[in-house]
């Protein structure tokens, strides 16, 4: 970490410490931490570990899939693709210190990035610390996107071209939890190195928020000015947990050795997202917004505002009884609806409607033969429309996809 | 009666309903080909299996989106072929390209030192856009054209155009076209030279015409052949460099500050000449309705009101290097001549020998697909201005005048039927 990095975290956590107040004993602390794990917030520690040496724990998933689309007619035919194989590493260093890591292979050794690397201090329930390399609380999807979690093989486009999942950001800030009668308010608030110039400066030809991650920004901010996420949820027992959340920060590259070069431009993400879990089944919802200052020479062929939105219904229909496995396997029935627009407005020179819109429709099948592994059949239909608003380009086909924690 | 015991076996049957989808078959829930004559981005029929792979390599070529890193800028129009050219159809108004420059004594100056012709109206983050400079005396918008069938007008002979000439309006029917004739500079002759194929005595196309170029792509005709049209477009639409073209375009107004740090030239030869083989390979469009009586006589009428005299139904090319362009007649609506087109169509701006009231004759062959490529909304004429087919016709003046009188002249049916022929093209 270079030295902007350093000077954020270390002030930041010795700032929160010293405003955190008294620190309660360890033994109601660990009762805290395990009686309530299923928050958003406690994502990515709702996961199972099977190996521990010593204090660390180690687990992972691995997913793959098969795919078969048509575009318009024309497909690639059959292809497989091993997509993620991940390894977490978990350390309770004392009952208020944790640990978690997480180092991630895409599709074999292709890419190859440390997901996650960050330390826990609980001060209290309601204060904790955390630092490292973070995934910043921006809607639900980006700290739970774990695909044995999931009946769908691909993840919500919102979660990927608005928020672009997975995000790791490396930074510091401070999460929580307030029990108000029956309800569980979490809040994080978190400061990052944020993204980076590739929002505009990328080869989508568009804007696009996913282009703005980079590696470097682990080691340095571009731009010296952090990005502030912070996500405020409440959960009501037998109801469900809804979250609002946000993201901003100065983008591109403004200051070169003191002297201005470019405006200042921000990105902002809103994002709304509920999710709630019956005995006849789960939703889960996530909407978000994008807000992003675009140079205005390439105004209208890249769109200063994006949204984006999914809907997922889960129903269990089956609790299958086979040898050898637990009582909760389950087939699940499972729909995803899902609206995407790359670029909100109308052209100036017609007034017509600026398109680059995508909707999909996704049902699918689900076995789970233990609630960590998953077997999915999907249908996937998806209706894309260029920035013009060209005849709709149809793809479709089906996917097969296997996911589960070791 | 008592109900039978359900098994583990029997169970698994209340499942099967779940997986119908895959029962129904693929016909229902995949999408089939669009119909062959509602697009325009097939390749040409008979193709050998080792030129479909250059021509896909073309493709995709086409298709890809060039980043800052690949070198697209830093002044810009748009950053993919397919952007403007979208399906290898019209492209939509808002990709429109604007060229300008000044008449003077010595005839019309592009202005090149203040970063003429061509407008690069976007740019890349640190880099200013251009504007048009102060004493331009005309500018003219140019909207994108379909690239469709491109290959077979480049294999027209140059003498089939002269031949079609007709400069002095000998036959005294009131047209007039000229072939556009460029300058021999450096550029044009290397890539002359390029793109020269000799398969009998002599070469037949990209020939001297009194020490000139015949021009036969682009708005005013500007360009001699697809390589000639393409580094031409990679380099003002989109800031890439080649080897006949190797210095990135910089905004002179700013006073020339730095390039875009990609090492030059951007694109590479094996790159060019596979865009080049995509657009000289791809097919011309099928028509959609050609046996309908209102359409047949819409043909009818096309020709006696004297628009078939530009609009040249007709050409054949002459010998090809690709047998599947070979002698081939094909039907583009163009004489790729010159015609003065009238004052309402005179933008004070030009290229070549070209009165600034001269236009290439468009080639009409896939005109009825327009709105598919154009968001909906179809836009004629050069510059998108017409909103539908009849007010195109009305904008044509000067050597189109009579036609347009003639057309207006017309019963409402068989004015439909005119409009009928020109869609199923």
């Amino acid at each position: 970490m270079k030295q902007g990095g350093v000077r954020y975290l270390s002030a930041g956590l010795i700032t929160v410490a010293f405003l955190g107040g008294p620190v309660e004993g360890a033994a109601q602390a660990d009762t805290i931490l395990a009686a309530d794990t299923i928050l958003a917030q406690e994502g990515i520690y709702n996961r199972p570990f099977i190996t521990s040496v010593g204090r660390t724990a180690i687990g992972g998933y691995v997913e793959g899939n098969t795919n078969w689309f048509k575009e318009d007619g024309l497909g690639e035919g059959f292809s497989m693709e091993l997509r993620r194989f991940n390894i977490f590493l978990f350390s309770t260093i004392s009952p208020r210190i944790r640990l978690i890591a997480e180092l991630e292979f895409e599709h074999g050794t292709e890419e190859i990035a440390l997901e996650t690397a960050l330390i826990d201090f609980r001060v209290s329930p309601s204060l904790g610390l955390r630092g490292g390399i973070i995934l910043p609380p921006i809607g639900f999807f980006n700290q739970n996107h774990d695909s044995p979690n999931w009946n769908f093989v691909e993840r919500p486009l919102v979660s990927t071209e608005i928020i672009p999942s997975t995000l790791s950001e490396v930074g510091f800030g401070v999460f929580g939890k307030f029990f108000p009668g029956k309800v569980t308010v979490s809040y994080d608030l978190y400061l990052t190195n944020g993204l980076r110039d590739g929002i505009v400066v990328n080869d989508q030809g568009r804007t696009h928020i996913p282009s703005g991650k980079s590696e470097e920004q682990f080691g340095e901010d571009n731009n010296g000015s952090p990005a502030l996420s912070g996500r405020l949820a409440a959960r009501v027992p037998g109801l469900g947990e809804v979250g609002g959340s946000f993201y901003t920060a100065k983008y591109n590259t403004f200051v070169i050795e003191g002297d201005k070069v470019d405006d200042v431009r921000r990105v902002s993400i809103l994002a709304f997202d509920a999710q709630t879990s019956q005995p006849w089944g789960e939703v889960r919802v996530e909407v978000a917004l994008a807000d992003i200052d675009v140079p205005a020479s390439l105004s209208e062929l890249f769109g200063d505002r994006q949204w984006g939105g999914h809907i997922d219904v889960t129903v269990p229909v089956w609790r299958p009884r086979m040898a050898g496995y637990p009582r909760h396997s389950t087939l699940e029935l499972g729909l995803r609806l899902e609206r995407l627009d790359m670029n909100v407005g109308t052209f100036s020179t017609t007034g017509s409607n600026i398109f680059d819109e995508t909707t999909a429709f996704v049902p699918s099948i689900s076995f789970r033969p233990t609630s960590d592994t998953v077997f999915s059949f999907n249908y996937r239909r998806e209706w894309h429309r260029d920035m013009q608003g060209n005849p709709t380009v149809i793809t479709a086909g089906y996917q097969f996809g296997l996911a589960t924690y070791f | 009666m008592p109900r039978p015991k359900r098994t583990a076996r029997t169970r698994w049957l209340r499942v099967l309903p779940l997986f119908s989808p895959l029962l129904i078959g693929c016909d229902l829930l995949v999408p089939g080909l669009p119909a062959d004559n509602a697009i325009l981005d097939a390749p040409l029929d008979g193709l050998l299996p080792e030129q479909l792979a250059v021509h896909l390599a073309g493709d995709e070529e086409f298709a890809r989106r060039f980043s800052p890193a690949d070198g697209v800028g830093p002044t810009f129009n748009a950053t993919s072929c397919d952007q403007c050219h979208v399906g290898e159809g019209k492209g939509h108004v808002i990709f429109n390209l604007t060229r300008f420059g000044r008449m003077g004594p010595d005839g019309f100056d592009p202005l090149r030192e203040l970063g003429g012709p061509q407008l690069q109206d976007r740019a890349l983050p640190g880099f200013l856009p251009e504007q048009i400079p102060a004493g331009v005396t005309g500018a003219a918008a140019f909207m994108p054209p379909s690239v469709t069938g491109l290959g077979f007008l480049e294999a027209v002979d140059d003498a089939t155009l002269l031949a079609l000439q007709d400069p002095d309006d000998a036959d005294g029917d009131g047209i007039s076209g000229r072939v556009q004739l460029l300058d021999a500079s450096t550029v044009i002759s290397e890539i002359a030279d390029l793109e020269t194929v000799v398969l009998g005595d002599s070469p037949t196309r990209g020939t001297l015409v009194d020490g000139q170029f015949i021009g036969r792509f682009g708005r005013k005709a500007g360009s001699i052949n697809l390589l000639h049209q393409t580094v031409n477009a990679l380099l003002q639409d989109m800031g890439l460099t080649t080897d006949i073209f190797p210095r990135d375009l910089l905004n002179v107004q700013t006073g020339n500050f730095a390039e875009d740090g990609v090492i030059d030239p951007e694109i590479s030869s094996s790159v060019l000449n596979s865009l080049v083989f995509y657009l000289k390979t791809l097919r011309e469009p099928l028509r959609r309705d050609e046996t309908h009586p209102d359409v047949v006589a819409g043909d009818a009428l096309f020709g006696s009101i004297g628009c078939a005299d530009c609009h040249l139904p007709t050409l054949r090319t002459g010998v090809s290097e690709l047998p599947q362009l070979s002698n081939v007649t094909f039907h583009p609506y163009t004489d790729l001549l010159l015609h003065d087109m009238g004052p309402e169509l005179d933008d004070g701006y030009t290229e070549g020998r070209a009165l600034t009231a001269e236009w290439r004759t468009t080639p009409l062959w896939g005109l009825g697909l327009s709105a598919d490529f154009q968001g909906g909304q179809a836009f004629f004429m050069h510059d998108g201005r017409a909103l539908t087919l009849t007010d195109a016709i009305g904008l044509h003046g000067g050597e189109g005048a009579a036609s347009r009188a003639a057309f207006q002249a017309l019963s409402a049916e068989d004015k439909d039927r005119v409009l009928a022929f020109l869609r199923s093209l």
